[in-house]
Order: C-alpha cells, then sequence, then structure tokens
C-alpha cells in the first residue's frame, strides 16, 4: 500500500495501541495534524503550551502503564518540550515524542524554526532518531516505541522533517524488532540471587531499600510479598512511594532529605541493604560514605550503569525487578524461615520505638497546616486517588502524608524536579486513568508555571483537582534561606499573587478557597464532589518547613527535626 | 582510588551523531579522553573507535557500561591488561639548519622514520609506533626545536580473536 509518512505515522501509532496524542501544531507538522482529522481512533488532546503536552504523557504513561505519546512542531514546538523529556530521562518514563522538522534539503541553514532538536536532546533521550527517508519512518517509529518501553523505560525522540511528512514509500508493518547492539537482561544471575538468600538468613537487622524500578516493572506484588515472608521493613525513594503498601506495619516511610526519622536511622543502622530499583540519588543518600555504613549492600536493577554508579555495592543483580523479586521469593521458599518472626523482634521494636518517640509530627493552630490539608485529603480518599505533584514542600509533604497503596499512583518530577509538572501530569494522568480521582497537589509557585493547563482541562473534561498550598513564598526555597541563609528571604516572598478563585472561574473551572482549620475538610469535600476541574486554594502557614530534613550532604543519620 | 590509562576498543554503527553520542557522553559526565580515532571496519556499516582515557577503577566501570548503553555501541572491548598491537602515527615538523640535519636523519633513521618534506629549514619527518616510541622521538628532536606536530591517536586490535 503506497502511503504519505503522516498516513505511515499514524498507522503506526495504531499498530502501537496508541489512543492517546498530547500535540500542538504549527507549519511543519500541520500535514500531520491534517491527516489527524480522519484518524478516529485516536484522541488528540489540544495542550497550551508544548511543555504541557510532554508532561501530559509523562503522567499519562504514569498513570495508564503504556507508552505517552506527544507531537509537536519545530523550532520553539520542540524547544518547549525540552524540560519535560529531561523530566522523563530522569525518571525513566517511556515516552515517544514526535517533532516536525524543516524540510530535509533545509537542515543546517538556520531556516525559519529550525532547531537541531536530536542534538539538543542527545543527552536527555534514551535514544532519538532524525528520519531522513519516509521509507524509514516506520521501521523507525516502531524501534522508537521499542527502545521507550523496553528494558530501563524513557524518552525517545522522532524528528520528522515536513519532506519526509509529504513524501510516500510502500507501507507494510515493520516486523519485530531487533537490535544487535540493545539487549536488556530481564532475568537476573541465579548465582547472585542465591548469596542475596544466604544474607538474608544471615541478617539480623535487614532493610528493603525499593525504588521506581519496582513500579515500573510492575514488581509492587513480588516486593510485598518478600517483605512479609522474610519479615524485612521497607523504606523508598520519592519515586518508589507507592511499590509497597503506606499501611503496612513493616512501612517505614521515606528515605533521604526529607525520610522519615525511623526510615533514616534504619537504614543507617542496618546490617543488610536489599536495595530494588533504586539509583542512590545525592538526595537520598547524604553523605555517601556514611550511608549504610554497617550494611551488605545489595542492589537490583535493569541497568547496569545504576549499580556501583553512586555506591559501592556487595551484591550486585543485573535483571528486572519484578522477574528478580519473584525468583528471590521462589528461593526463599525452599528455606525454612520459621523462626523468621522472632529472629526479627528486637530489630522490629527497635524501629517502632523510633516510630513512637520521632513521627512525623506538626501542631495545628489557627492558622491552616498544609500537613493537615493532605492529611485531611488522605482520610477522605482513603487513600485511593492518584496524587501528582508540583515542587517543593507540597511534594515533599505529599510524600510524607498520603499513604500510597499502589504503583502509578504517586506522579511526579523526581530526578529533575521540573516545577509546572504536576497539572499537565495530572491531566495526562487523568486521561490514561478515567474515572479515577486524580489530585494535584501544588504550591503557590509551581502551579503558576502551567496554570494554563487548566484551559486542556476544562475542554477535554479531565476533572483534575488541583490543591494549592498556598504559603505565598517559594517555600522550599525559603525553607533553605531560613535554616542556612539566616532568613534573608531573597527573591522567594510574593509580593503579588493572583487570585486562584478568580482564575479558575475565568479558565471555566471551579474556584473554592479555605481561610481557617474549620473549612479545609468541607472545601475538600466540596471539591472532589464536583463534576468538572476544581482548583482549591488553601491559605496555609507562610513559614512551616518541611522536617525532618537532612542538610545537603550530610549524613542521612543527622536530622534537624521539628 | 588510584587513576590509570586504559585503552578502549569501541565497536559503533557507522551513523551519523553517533561521535557526538559518545563524545557528548564523555563531556556531559566529566570523563575524560587522552586521544580518540575513528574509521571505518571491514563491515561498512560498522566503525571501530580506539581510544585512551583515564580514570579510577570505579570510573572506568561506569565508563564501559554507559558506553554500552548507547543505543549504536554495538561492544565494547577494553584492551588494558590483554595482549594487543597498537599503532600511533605522528608528522614531526622539525627545524634542520645544515649543521644538524645528519644528526636528524639518524635519529630518524634508528626510528625507522620517513622524511616526507624537507625545507631551507625544517624536515617534516613521520613517525609510527606505539606511543612511547614516538614520545622518545619527541624527546630526541626536541633540542633541535620543534615547530609542529601532528599525532592520530592509537589505533589497535587484540592479538587474538576471543
Ligand atoms: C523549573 C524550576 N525552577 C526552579 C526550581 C527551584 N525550586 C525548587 S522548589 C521551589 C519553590 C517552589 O515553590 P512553590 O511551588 O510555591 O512550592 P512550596 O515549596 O512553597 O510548597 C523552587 C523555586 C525548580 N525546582 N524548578
Ligand atoms: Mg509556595
Amino acid at each position: 500500500m503506497e502511503l504519505k509518512g503522516a498516513h505511515i505515522l499514524l498507522k503506526m501509532l495504531q499498530e502501537e495501541g496508541v489512543d492517546t496524542v498530547f500535540g500542538y501544531p504549527g507549519g511543519a507538522v500541520i500535514d500531520i495534524y491534517d491527516a489527524l482529522m480522519e484518524a478516529g481512533d485516536i484522541n488528540h488532546i489540544l495542550v497550551r503550551h508544548e511543555q504541557g503536552a510532554i508532561h501530559a504523557a509523562d503522567g499519562y504513561a504514569r498513570a495508564s502503564g503504556k507508552v505517552g505519546v506527544c507531537l509537536v512542531t519545530s523550532g520553539p514546538g520542540a524547544t518547549n518540550t525540552v524540560t519535560g523529556i529531561a523530566s522523563a530521562y530522569m525518571d525513566s518514563i517511556p515516552v515517544v515524542i514526535f517533532t516536525g522538522q524543516v524540510p530535509t534539503a533545509l537542515i543546517g541553514n538556520d531556516a525559519f524554526q529550525e532547531v537541531d532538536i536530536v542534538g539538543i536532546t542527545r543527552p536527555c533521550t534514551k535514544h532519538n532518531y532524525l528520519v531522513k527517508d519516509v521509507r524509514q519512518l516506520a521501521r523507525t517509529i516502531k524501534e522508537a516505541f521499542h527502545i521507550a518501553r523496553s528494558g530501563r523505560p524513557g524518552p525517545v525522540l522522532v524528528d520528522l522533517p515536513k519532506d519526509v511528512i509529504n513524501a510516500t514509500a510502500q507501507f507494510k508493518v515493520p516486523g519485530e524488532v531487533r537490535l544487535k547492539s540493545y539487549n536488556p537482561t530481564y532475568k537476573p544471575n541465579i548465582k547472585q540471587l542465591n548469596k542475596v538468600v544466604d544474607l538474608i538468613q544471615k541478617a539480623k537487622k535487614p532493610v528493603i531499600f525499593s525504588g521506581g524500578g519496582v513500579s515500573l516493572s510492575h514488581g509492587h506484588h513480588e516486593l510485598t510479598e518478600l517483605a512479609r515472608k522474610a519479615q524485612i521493613p521497607v523504606t523508598s525513594s520519592l519515586m518508589g512511594l507507592g511499590g509497597f503498601p503506606g499501611t503496612d506495619s513493616l512501612w517505614l516511610g521515606m528515605l533521604g532529605m526529607h525520610g522519615t526519622f525511623r526510615a533514616n536511622m534504619a537504614v543507617s543502622e542496618c546490617d543488610l541493604l536489599i536495595s530494588a530499583g533504586v539509583r542512590f540519588d545525592d538526595r537520598v543518600t547524604g553523605k555517601v560514605d556514611e550511608f549504610a555504613p554497617h550494611a551488605k549492600i545489595v542492589q537490583i536493577d535493569i541497568d547496569p550503569t545504576s549499580i556501583q554508579k553512586n555506591i559501592p555495592v556487595h551484591v550486585p543483580v543485573v535483571g528486572d525487578c519484578k522477574i528478580s523479586l519473584s525468583q528471590l521469593n521462589s528461593l526463599l521458599d525452599k528455606e525454612d524461615l520459621s523462626g523468621v518472626e522472632d529472629q526479627r523482634k528486637s530489630w522490629l521494636d527497635q524501629i517502632e520505638q523510633w516510630k513512637e518517640t520521632t513521627p512525623l509530627a506538626y501542631k495545628q493552630g489557627d492558622v491552616i497546616k498544609p500537613q493537615y490539608v493532605i492529611e485531611t485529603l488522605y482520610d477522605l480518599t482513603k487513600g485511593d486517588a492518584i496524587i501528582a505533584t508540583e515542587v517543593g514542600q507540597n511534594q515533599m509533604w505529599a510524600a510524607q502524608y498520603y499513604h500510597l497503596k499502589e504503583p502509578g499512583h504517586f506522579i511526579t518530577s523526581g530526578g529533575l524536579g521540573a516545577m509546572g509538572f504536576g497539572l499537565p501530569a495530572a491531566i495526562g494522568a487523568q486521561a490514561g486513568a478515567p474515572g479515577v480521582l486524580v489530585v494535584d497537589i501544588a504550591g503557590d509557585g509551581s502551579i503558576q508555571m502551567n496554570i494554563q493547563e487548566l484551559a486542556t482541562a476544562v475542554q477535554y473534561k479531565l476533572p483534575v483537582k488541583v490543591v494549592i498550598l498556598n504559603n505565598g513564598f517559594l517555600g522550599m526555597v525559603r525553607q533553605w534561606q531560613e535554616l542556612f541563609y539566616e532568613r534573608r528571604y531573597s527573591s522567594t516572598k510574593f509580593v503579588h499573587t493572583p487570585d486562584f478563585v478568580k482564575l479558575a472561574e475565568a479558565y471555566g473551572a471551579t474556584g473554592l478557597r479555605a481561610s481557617k482549620p474549620e473549612e479545609v475538610s468541607a472545601v475538600l469535600a466540596e471539591g472532589i464532589k464536583c463534576e468538572g476541574p476544581v482548583i482549591m486554594d488553601f491559605i496555609v502557614e507562610p513559614e512551616e518547613s518541611v522536617y525532618p530534613m537532612v542538610p545537603a550532604g550530610a549524613p542521612i543519620k543527622k536530622m534537624l527535626l521539628v | 582510588m588510584t587513576e590509570k590509562r586504559h585503552l578502549l576498543s569501541i565497536l559503533v554503527d557507522n551513523e551519523p551523531g553517533v561521535l557526538s553520542r559518545i563524545t557528548g557522553l564523555f563531556s556531559g559526565r566529566g570523563y575524560n579522553i587522552e586521544s580518540l580515532s575513528v574509521a571505518e571496519t571491514v563491515d561498512p556499516s560498522i566503525s571501530r573507535i580506539t581510544m585512551v582515557t583515564k580514570g579510577s577503577p570505579m570510573i572506568i566501570e561506569q565508563i564501559n557500561k554507559q558506553l554500552n548503553k548507547l543505543i549504536n555501541v554495538i561492544k565494547v572491548s577494553d584492551l588494558t591488561g590483554t595482549k594487543y598491537v597498537q599503532r600511533e602515527m605522528a608528522l614531526i615538523k622539525v627545524n634542520a639548519r645544515s649543521e644538524h640535519r645528519a644528526e636528524i636523519l639518524r635519529i630518524s633513521d634508528i626510528f625507522r622514520g620517513q622524511v616526507v618534506d624537507v625545507g631551507v629549514e625544517h624536515f617534516t619527518v613521520k613517525v609510527e609506533g606505539d606511543t612511547e616510541k614516538i614520545n622518545a622521538v619527541l624527546n630526541l628532536f626536541k633540542p633541535f626545536g620543534i615547530r609542529e606536530i601532528a599525532r592520530t591517536g592509537g589505533v589497535a586490535l587484540p592479538r587474538e580473536n576471543k
């Protein structure tokens, strides 16, 4: 069948099971948009800024487990996606980005709206392509999806010159992708797993440290099974939240800079640290030399570069988290674990004691405490909502006080920490998980970075609920200034902030506000009940800080407490 | 940890942009490249990059893994500590006043160099061999005054195919 490039693209999207595309048109992709008019089975969501498109594709991927897709024009359309691509890359999220490009004959001429987006995104994509020949188009798209979703997932960009889109070629669905240089290792080495079994049996004070890799591989059931079977308490990175039930008695809470006292203490004292799907980010380890100083460290990861990158590891296991944990469970089943409860008692008692003496805490007074808003949201939703977050204190309080049940329910820009991520990601998540309550926990600063996407939410009837913890500050930076810069609040106080309630109304959404603690519950309940998108503006304590806090570069044991 | 020099032989897809993926990886992650040479292999769809880099064992391990992670990298071999042959070529433009000409030619002969260009006041000598040999020639030429050097960077192959 002879087809135009634009139609080959759409055929391949259907072939890959894509039903939703987030995008924004322009000259270089006008022919693709023209072809889209007839592609009834592809739902195109017109965002209001290309950064919104890429974050939405990211949120969609996380909530649905499918590959997120984004389509933008050349030049400024392409550069507007770079922050979102970098965020997806840091968090290993499978997205495919199609960018328009000037015709091949003009490439390199500084043509109108030409940028070398392949060059720009080389260090922040898993791989990228410039398609120079329409006959390569179908195969390239097939490879792009394959690379994005397999192994350690990540964003893949495909740059499409306008003449390639308009040229025709014989179309046949390409066969299975085989790349001689790309073959992720899924199955772990059994010898290494046997060493882990041995370590588990000898350990007196073991801890499991789980990360985004567990969620990405859907290994949460296997993780839970392992923890319960061997009675090992679990902590996780920000990206790992939801991989283990936040209400389980073995749950320690998050680890690291704003981790719980008991998680940071447990890791500092443990004699065995079994890590799965983590990359030992500096926000987690604090001072590397004093991280888990008494522990034998096991690291399970599908990406060999993650292993031994930041900290020395005793037992490396290269493999998919789900498969590795499942095989580990089978090996443990052959062992006698009957005495394990007694064996762990003193360790679990110690942890319980840390929890009792130094829990997460705040005091609710006359002014609304941001933590109280999140706790109330948790109570009202029973932990069933998908939580997207912005970046800053709001993100950390969400991580601390919203106890998650499942993976894919905590959608946050973890590695990059990109303000403006939350609202578009929530919109994408809502498109990927219709019928589920999606809440964006936001700061008054971050929400203003992509507020325009409220129009997208209203237009496509994606009923996301935005909870603004309005502290009048770039709170997280203010907190650092308070603690480490003698309260010199340089450029962190907002002298003017829009009226978010009126803003919501201007966009055609609902706006609600709570200024007193006794209003919080009612406003949240009303907001959740509303049919469409809602902004809830909570006027919170301006100078509340997130605790515990490990100062940057300090050992995680050295926490500042409330 | 001690830094050591490593000789890597990297097979890559012979495609535009591949070299920039590799050099970008090195600059982005702060690894260093001491020398680099690239050319097609017997199979024209594959190029061989021969690279000398330096780092602690942990860094060299990362370099190896990070290179392997690039989709266009087919194979990375660390030749350090294995049996291999390595050659490098240098063109050396050395001052050659009449009273020094005989001496320069003698040194060049000892190292099996070849004079490839002669001027009133200079010779350009081509030398090839391993890095040490070229450094030795350079040292001996130094007293005459070296005007310019062009070095290729090493190329290498394992002695036996494993
Ligand atoms: C795009 C971007 N710019 C700057 C920063 C640095 N930064 C981190 S947190 C923060 C403050 C965020 O303020 P707000 O959204 O109001 O959240 P709060 O901390 O007050 O909850 C800033 C400026 C960032 N993470 N991302
Ligand atoms: Mg704020």
